[in-house]
């Protein structure tokens, strides 16, 4: 093979390193971004799942403001990663409950004036399902489903369309007011990486939220989901929520 | 703030709606997406029932369809483009779709029906013209012409004989592409599993078939206008068959419309009763009356009128009004399905209002200006590329 000559050889390296760049350039552009996660943490070995314990809920609202300020989530309306509704039932007319949840619970709940009722809270939060509708529309695929289960958005990369808002069963998704792109709860996914629990639960006075890995044997999940009776929401919608509701009453959306 | 009862009646809530759901997502520009592409596939399905059926009749009208598909598929994406987050990066769409989301085919489906149908379509029509304008023209006319014709002069009867059979095969590939692309934003809302108002197989076939009555009324009138502008008779028996197609593609239309309904009302799911005291509510006027009254009864009605009518300038004013309902009416249509369907809690315990603002950037103001455009666009489309002989236009 014959040697090449200085120019030939200066040239033919610069035009390498130029494609080599633009690849890469290219490639990290259209790419969507790791998620923030504890370094040497293996997603692939946990698979994670929330318990919510209705009977539990007092309707303090603490969740609701923990999950605002740890994850810097907007205080105006509709921004909402967690929130809790407060049902009235009355016993003659279960198809037609009163639910209330003044700036999702934020602020608690002002003092019941109804008489004979069937009142509870539920905690509500992104379900994480494992057929998850908002995955499935992303036209970008900026919003995906992590391997341990959990469902994140990339929003250096998220083109704020809206279809995966309008895809969720659970009213779970919002646009950020700030960054103009889809959010969600993440299940502290920054936390939980690095062994810690997600803000609803740490804070939660009653212990009405917990997080679990169905992937630890270990775990008391397991003897959590074989003890109790427990529901997802909307099952009809197939999309495999991964949280579940301990003494769920069937009227609850 | 989710509101308290008495600020849930100044917000326009009703009932309980989820708290993210204060914020309606997808605006009238949204509307307008679905209505724009509609009249694109319809004018075109009108163009292609000349060149590949040798519907005679409709011939005065067969490059005046082309042109209006073409001007107002090329405002298409601009609604949506003004809707999105981000802008900048709706590019990505392009390098890296994602493959299960039923919008990332958008750009593709777009770009087949614009460059490879559309496009090509006008070009092979109007080549010969293209080299004539080029060998006659002076300055930057020349020019324009010259680079339209991509430098081809070539307009002897064996070449053009070539561009009539490509031509018609491109008609051919064009139809299923004018279904597939006015079928597919149908589909974008009728796979929303989670809205009981959009999810029904039966959405891309009604945005189908409403977007041929949307685009032959549209051509309908247009022709109307042209023939008004040249002062030039119209030529009736076109009008009366483009009235014709109108009159049954509206019957086909309002039977599956009309399918859906009844299987929704017989069926009564769990969301019947909310979706039920919503049309009588706050889709009322756009629903009931616009819609299913002033846009669908009274036109298929005139149109009924006009086929019966001995008069022609009675049977001329009855089309023209048949045709500017018709486009209310298939306006209203999108607007029920976009806005209406996010007017619902998914709880189904509430209500909504959706509140228009006028000069935001997805408000009225920005809405007016994006239906006014096809129509400048037209109007610049027929001054390079006449729909009739030259001499007609300067007189």
């Amino acid at each position: 093979m014959p040697v090449p000559d200085r120019r030939t050889f200066l040239m033919q390296t610069g035009k390498l390193l130029v494609m080599t760049a633009s690849a890469a350039a290219a490639w990290d552009y259209v790419m969507a971004n790791e998620p923030e996660k504890a370094p040497g943490y293996d997603a692939t070995a946990h698979w994670w799942a929330m318990i919510i314990d209705v009977e539990k809920c007092i309707g303090c609202g603490l969740c609701v403001r923990a999950c605002k300020t740890e994850n810097h989530v907007s205080l105006g309306p509709a921004s909402f990663r967690t929130w809790v509704e407060r049902y009235e039932i009355d016993p003659a007319d279960p198809e037609h409950p009163h639910v209330d949840s003044p700036n999702g619970g934020y602020d608690g709940f002002p003092a019941s004036t109804k008489k004979g009722v069937k009142t509870f809270f539920v905690p509500k939060l992104c379900n994480q399902c494992a057929d998850s509708p908002c995955v499935q529309v992303c036209p970008v695929g900026a919003t995906f489903q992590t391997p341990d289960g959990v469902v994140l958005v990339d929003k250096e990369y998220c083109l704020g369309c809206r279809y995966c808002v309008q895809a969720c069963p659970y009213g779970c998704r919002y646009i950020d007011p700030e960054t103009h792109t889809a959010d969600k709860c993440t299940l502290c996914y920054h936390r939980i990486t690095q062994g810690l629990k997600p803000a609803c639960v740490e804070i939660c006075p009653t212990g009405a939220r917990y997080l679990g890995d169905l992937k630890d044997p270990n775990d008391p999940i397991h003897e959590f989901l074989r003890t109790h009776t427990v529901h997802v929401l909307k099952p009809q919608m197939a999309t495999h929520p991964k949280t579940f509701y301990n003494g769920l009453d069937g009227a609850v959306r | 703030m989710v509101p308290c009862d008495e600020e849930a009646a100044v917000s326009g809530v009703e009932g309980y709606i989820y708290p993210n759901e204060l914020e309606l997502q997808w605006s009238l520009l949204i509307v307008l997406y679905p209505f724009i592409t509609g009249l694109v596939a319809g004018a075109f399905i009108l163009a292609s029932l000349e060149r590949v059926f040798n519907v005679q009749a409709v011939k005065p009208t067969y490059r005046l369809a082309l042109l209006t598909a073409l001007a107002f598929m090329v405002v298409a994406p601009l609604p949506l483009q003004l809707h999105l987050g981000h802008p900048e990066r709706s590019f990505e769409m392009y390098l890296t779709p994602h493959t299960t989301s039923a919008m990332a085919m958008f750009g593709f489906v777009y770009l087949w029906y614009l460059m490879a149908v559309l496009v090509v379509e006008i070009w092979l029509e109007y080549r010969k013209e293209i080299v004539i304008a080029w060998r006659e023209a002076k300055g930057i006319r020349r020019l324009g012409y010259a680079v339209l014709a991509l430098g081809s002069r070539n307009i002897s009867d064996a070449a053009l004989r070539i561009d009539d059979r490509a031509g018609r095969l491109v008609t051919i590939i064009g139809i299923p592409s004018a279904f597939l692309l006015h079928g597919y934003v149908g589909f974008i809302f009728g796979s929303v599993k989670a809205n009981p108002w959009w999810s029904t197989p039966m959405m891309p076939v009604v945005f189908l078939f409403s977007a041929i009555v949307s685009g032959i009324a549209l051509v309908m009138l247009m022709y109307m206008a042209a023939t008004w502008y040249r002062r030039i008779p119209v030529d009736m028996t076109c009008l009366d068959t483009i009235a014709r197609y109108l009159l049954y593609a509206f019957l086909i239309d309002v039977s599956l419309e009309l399918l859906d309904l009844l299987h929704r009302i017989y069926e009564a799911d769990e969301s019947f009763k909310t979706l039920d005291f919503m049309v009588h509510t706050r889709l009322f006027v756009s629903q009931i009356v616009l819609q299913l009254i002033v846009g669908t009864a009274v036109p298929i009605a005139l149109l009924g009128v006009g086929r019966v009518a001995a008069n022609q300038s009675v049977r001329r004013a009855v089309y023209g009004v048949a045709g500017v309902l018709t486009l209310i009416g298939i306006f209203a249509m999108r607007w029920n399905v976009v806005i209406g369907g996010q007017l619902f809690s998914k709880s189904f315990l509430g209500y909504t209002t959706y509140k228009l603002d006028f000069a935001t950037r997805e408000g009225l103001g920005v809405a007016i200006l994006l239906l006014v455009l096809p129509f400048i666009l037209l109007v610049a489309l027929v001054h390079v590329l006449p729909p009739w002989p030259r001499h007609r236009v300067t007189g």
